[in-house]
């Protein structure tokens, strides 16, 4: 049982926690700014497939590590837009289409790997982001090692919060995505485009979840595989809402899930295989129904959150 | 206060229309600069459909708008806003969760920028706030502040952004009478300042009180045109609605038992709306109670509670002297209580479905439309067809979608659906709302009719007029509070403004 | 840009914009086709063949629409009332796994006896896995959208579990599947030697009972009801949550019988890849038919065709298999584009 307790004190097990958090730090960050623009974004999952391939294949095909990431992220605003298109201005049920972008977005990364690699049986393997050690920052004990000897990618992941959270508090830009969110009316009276906000606001969500995506194959791992995704991306939908809309606490969220399942990693290991393994891993899952259920009663959902906006309508 | 000036904006046979309607009907007039003129008509007008076009939201079929000798481009609300016309909308265009300041900053300035200077906007604010006695705090949440306040903040939007013209739809609707003084203060003090103003309402009173002219729209035609130093309430009014209002005609009936009886009843808190607190309330037989107030004061919780919606927290309901237990829409219905709801879209019809299944949806588990769970749709086609016969409804066949009805068909439909079963209770919640007039003297009519029979009505309504012409007796709501009643005639109309205002 | 709604949409706009859908999604799928340099028109002969060319081609793709007319009607009922169920896919993985506790040995009776048996068990262990998310969703406001996804995962998990342990096969070979039914539990083939199954009429059967609740009966009407407009429902005295509970009552039982039926019907055993994502797909057969249970069977057997079709396809053109998923997933956001456009029209200012 000690053992057990021991872990949340080792160096490694924190590297790893922020190592497994990085990825959904990117996608529920995309997700939140689609949702604060009131567009729920199911796509969510499949747009991370695709992020995974697209930034993989890059480097793959010789495009440097920074090419990859971008290509990700074009490759989920691409996907965004779709899904914009067929929810904003058409206002088209965003349950059905989220589902309807996942299942597309996979099945043409699929088809689109099938095409190119034909015949491997073992995915084939990149060169990823390698960690970058902070100077002086990365010697400090557990802490400091945790979050300041990751790779690059992780760092703009730390990054993106802050960015996120100035730009939806700090700046104009933000004022309008927050408005789009709560009451579109609002928008259109102060003369702003709510289709316009809401169309760009879930391009760059989807660029983030992309690039969530990416960071499975570029950071964490070496090499795209199928079901590589494997629910993640509806993980960062239910820490949208544990982190009531806000990048902060979202970010908590995310790190503490995070923790969570490098715990159960190692929990595992520890208790040798007397529970089954499939118990540990059911854990992110059951972990996130029950985070949903005990914010459920007071959370406060944007107001327009997934109701679809017409011009002149009040 | 016109003058041989240009004026400062013009608009030019306007011409508007949603399917077969036409909403605007080649509207031209010209504002000057420093006036105010009232654009009044009934509810369906079209006075809002004209003021959206000018504004941007809507794009007009035909006809420019001019704003200072330039013509603005259609459907564009910020070239309106540019141009300097402000719009104050009826239902506020604020985002709850975000601050006063926000909410007036929000497209004042590049999206681009990477900041906002909060200091040098909140000085502004502060000042216009004192220069036109418009007192709000800058900082505070939309969600905290009351409706009066909000208002102000929608005025503040339009003056931060400089607006030489102020366009406000139905301004004092949600305001008591001494906030609508105070609103009125502030308007004269913009004029004042030069400020040409649009003031669109439905209150005669008001309208001779605040404006130079007055325009009448009359479905959808400028119907008239008069100087309000000239004008009488008689003339406005017969332009309005275009024929003689007769007021219904309310026979003496005799008083049957209390049918219905709140007694201390307290309602949990819903939100940021009024809940009732300590209500108690007789519905007599062969009564209409006529519940005045201003909006927001509790009306929709106490139209909840007694649709069913809401239980008490505290206190009793009676039916019939049976004190309820189990209070829910389909007990409330089963007790003989018919409702025609306040929002016929959202909450009265299924705008999907069909009218023959719009029609049964109180009824459809009585054994004549259903047997073992198996709906009789034939049953339920021809009472939709004897509805749409007895209550004249215009409708294609019962098995169109409700949605295609005119407001005015679909209310009939409600009223037809809630009085089919000889309610003992009705329940009557802003029934004429946005309804023509000959629509308004149906449904009048078909309440009076109920209480010649015996039943028990309550009448919530906004229309001050509409409530001291059909009630036996007058309550006021107040701070989810009920006043004394009144019986016909007991109070003068100051005396029930006083009490919606919460004095007295 | 401004949606006005259509008063009634004529004739040819309903037929139109449906096959406008289908064509979009064919050019689509061309361009891949393209892509891996191939001939569009060489290949869609062959998924058309691999399809519906031949008798074994057609009774394939039948089998195949079997387990997707029930995922189909699942989510098509459930959608009707806006239950956002997407989680067939752990319902019936659910509805397997009761089939193969109860149906290797555990109850021994004859086919008569055990395969009712059998079916009464699946859809209550579907009905039960969906009753939590609706119980979750009308008494605490949590989202089944993100319940009902994720419990396919643990669902998937739980699978896995007990075919490494309680219900591992014994003979097996250290392979994670289950012992085999019983003869008595089995699903005779309608053609002896031909893969096709009872359970492909067991859900032609339950298409046609599901459109008679919709149309015929209170529980439709309440369904429609309550998808249409709650606050609406709710007026008029309809129990909107219980309808709910009701509505993930008869979705997730549906579901679960896909699980009975390819288990019972088809594979005999349960393993981990018993479903290749039919519950998913259901999502788009039901969105195909509009809603429509009697839709839902035409749209379940072509989007097996799709399925069937491209996989003989593959193995000779060596266009990669997947273009079946993808060409699904178009015509799943086409097709709602154009129910949206028969209910709207769009203009231009």
């Amino acid at each position: 049982m000690t053992e057990a307790f021991e872990i949340l004190f080792t160096a490694s097990f924190w590297v790893a926690a922020i190592r497994i958090a990085s990825p959904l730090i990117f996608a529920t960050m995309g997700e939140l700014i689609c949702e604060r623009a009131g567009v729920l974004n199911l796509g969510i999952e499949g747009i991370m497939a695709a992020g995974a391939f697209a930034g993989w294949f890059t480097v793959y095909s010789g495009g440097d590590l920074w090419t990859g990431v971008a290509v990700a992220a074009a490759t989920g605003a691409a996907f965004g837009l779709l899904h914009a298109t067929l929810t904003v201005p058409l206002g088209l049920s965003q349950h059905v289409v989220g589902i309807g972008v996942t299942l597309l977005a996979t099945s043409l990364t699929y088809f689109t790997y099938r095409l190119v690699l034909p015949e491997v049986t073992s995915p084939p393997k990149i060169e990823p982001f390698q960690p970058l050690p902070i100077p002086y920052l990365s010697d400090i004990p557990i802490l400091g090692q945790a979050l300041f000897s990751q790779t690059p990618l992780t760092y703009l992941a730390f990054v993106t919060v802050a960015v996120v959270a100035w730009g939806l508090y700090r700046t104009p830009l933000g004022l309008a995505v927050r408005a789009a969110g709560e009451n579109p009316a609002a928008v259109e009276s102060q003369g702003l485009s709510v289709t316009a906000i809401r169309i760009g606001a879930v391009m760059t969500g989807s660029a983030l979840m992309a690039i969530g995506g990416a960071f499975l194959t570029m950071s964490a791992f070496n090499s795209f595989f199928f079901e590589m995704i494997n629910g993640r991306g509806w993980i960062c939908i239910a820490l949208v809402v544990f982190g009531s809309w806000r990048p902060g606490k979202a970010l908590v969220g995310a790190i503490l899930f995070a923790a969570f399942d490098a715990y159960q990693i190692r929990l595992q290991q520890v208790t040798g295989g007397v529970v089954p393994y499939q118990l540990f891993l059911m854990l992110p899952y059951v972990l996130s129904i029950l985070a949903l259920v005990l914010v459920a009663r007071r959370a406060t959902y944007p107001k327009a959150l997934m109701v679809p906006y017409q011009k002149g309508e009040r | 206060m016109t003058s041989a000036h240009a004026p400062v904006l013009r608009l030019a046979s306007i011409t508007k229309r949603f399917g077969p309607l036409t909403a605007n009907d080649s509207i031209s007039f010209d504002l000057a600069a420093g006036e105010v003129i009232a654009l009044l008509g009934e509810n369906g007008a079209g006075k809002t459909t004209l003021m959206n076009i000018l504004f941007g939201h809507y794009v007009a079929d035909e006809g420019t708008v001019e704003v200072f000798g330039t013509a603005l481009p259609p459907g564009d609300p910020r070239a309106a806003l540019d141009a300097g016309v402000g719009m104050v909308h009826q239902h506020f265009t604020l985002a709850d969760n975000m601050t006063v300041l926000e909410n007036i900053a929000l497209g004042t300035e590049s999206p681009w920028r990477l900041s906002f200077d909060r200091r040098r906007a909140t000085a502004r604010i502060r000042a216009l706030a004192t220069d036109f006695g418009l007192e709000v705090d800058p900082a505070a949440t939309i969600a905290a502040l009351t409706v009066g306040e909000r208002q102000r903040v929608e005025i503040l939007k339009a003056l931060y952004r400089d607006a030489r013209i102020l366009i406000l739809d139905e301004p004092t609707a949600v305001l008591t009478p001494i906030e609508t003084e105070a609103l009125f203060a502030t308007l004269r003090k913009l004029v004042a300042k030069g400020l040409s103003i649009i003031f669109i309402s439905h209150k005669l009173n008001e309208v001779l009180a605040i404006s130079d002219r007055v325009l009448v729209l009359r479905s959808g035609k400028l119907s008239g045109e008069r100087r309000t130093a000239g004008a009488t309430r008689q003339e406005l009014a017969a332009l309005m609605v275009g024929q003689e209002v007769n007021p219904p005609a309310v026979p003496e009936v005799a008083r049957g038992p209390v049918l219905l009886k709140l007694y201390g009843v307290s309602t949990g808190r819903n939100g940021t709306r009024q809940r009732l607190d300590d209500v108690s309330l007789k519905l007599i037989g062969g009564e209409i109670t006529g519940l005045a107030g201003v909006s927001g004061n509790g009306q929709a919780a106490l139209a909840d509670l007694i649709a069913g919606l809401e239980k008490p927290v505290a206190g009793t309901v009676e039916i019939a002297d049976q004190t309820v237990d189990d209070w829910s829409p389909r007990t409330a219905l089963s007790a003989g209580i018919a409702r025609i709801p306040e929002d016929r879209h959202a909450v009265g019809t299924i705008g999907d479905m069909s009218v023959a299944e719009n029609v049964v949806i109180e009824q459809y588990r009585s054994p004549s439309f259903s047997k073992r769970g198996f709906l009789d749709w034939k049953a339920a086609r021809s009472f939709a067809e004897e509805l749409i016969r007895d209550y004249d409804v215009k409708c294609p066949s019962p098995e169109a979608r409700i949605r295609l009805l005119s407001g005015g068909n679909m209310q009939k439909l409600i009223l037809g659906r809630a009085l089919d079963p000889d309610p003992s209770v009705i329940l009557a919640n802003q029934p004429t709302r946005g309804l023509d007039v000959g629509a308004i003297s149906y449904v009048h009519g078909r309440l009076l009719a109920a209480r010649q029979r015996g039943a028990a009505i309550l009448l919530i309504s906004e229309d001050l007029e509409e409530i001291m012409a059909l009630s036996d007796r007058i309550i006021v709501m107040s701070k989810g509070r009920l006043s004394v009643p009144s019986a016909r005639g007991e109070r003068s109309v100051r005396d029930i403004a006083e009490l919606m205002a919460g004095h007295g | 840009m401004r949606l006005e709604p259509r008063p009634a949409p004529g004739l040819p706009i309903l037929l139109a914009l449906p096959v406008g859908a289908i064509l979009v999604t064919v050019v689509i799928a061309s361009l891949l086709v393209l892509a891996a340099g191939a001939s569009p028109l060489a290949v869609f002969g062959l998924v058309l063949k691999g399809a519906a060319g031949t008798q074994f081609a057609l009774l394939e793709t039948l089998t195949r629409a079997t387990p997707l007319i029930f995922t189909g009607l699942a989510v098509a009922v459930a959608f009707r009332a806006k239950l956002w169920n997407i989680g067939a896919e752990a319902q019936l993985y659910a509805g397997a796994v009761a089939t193969v506790v109860l149906g290797t040995g555990a109850l021994p009776f004859p086919a008569p006896v055990l395969i009712p048996l059998l079916i009464i068990a699946a859809v209550m262990a579907g009905a039960l896995l969906l009753l939590g998310p609706a119980i979750l969703k009308t008494r605490f406001g949590v989202d089944e959208v993100v319940t009902t996804l994720l419990l396919n995962f643990i669902m998937l998990l739980f699978v896995s579990m007990l075919l490494e342990g309680v219900l591992k096969d014994p003979m097996g070979l250290g392979w994670p599947q289950s012992q085999k039914l019983i003869a008595e539990a089995r699903l005779p083939r309608i053609i002896t030697g031909k893969r096709l199954h009872y359970g492909f009429v067991l859900a032609i059967v339950s298409a046609v009972v599901v459109w008679i609740i919709m149309k015929k009966t209170a529980l439709g009407y309440e369904m429609r009801a309550v998808g249409h407009n709650p606050t609406a429902a709710r007026f008029a005295g309809i129990p909107v949550n219980l309808v709910l509970l009701k509505t993930a009552i008869l979705s997730g039982g549906l579901a679960a019988l896909a699980g009975f039926s390819e288990v019972a019907g088809l594979k005999g055993n349960l393993t981990l890849d018993l479903s290749p994502g039919f519950g998913y797909s259901g999502i788009v057969v039901a969105m195909l038919a509009m809603l429509n249970p009697l839709g839902v069977v035409a749209a379940a057997i072509f989007v097996a065709g799709i399925f069937v079709g491209a996989d003989a396809m593959s193995r000779t053109a060596g266009v990669p298999s997947y273009i079946a998923n993808v060409m699904v997933a178009t015509a799943l956001l086409t097709m709602v584009t154009a129910i949206m456009l028969t209910r709207f029209k769009v203009r231009w200012r």
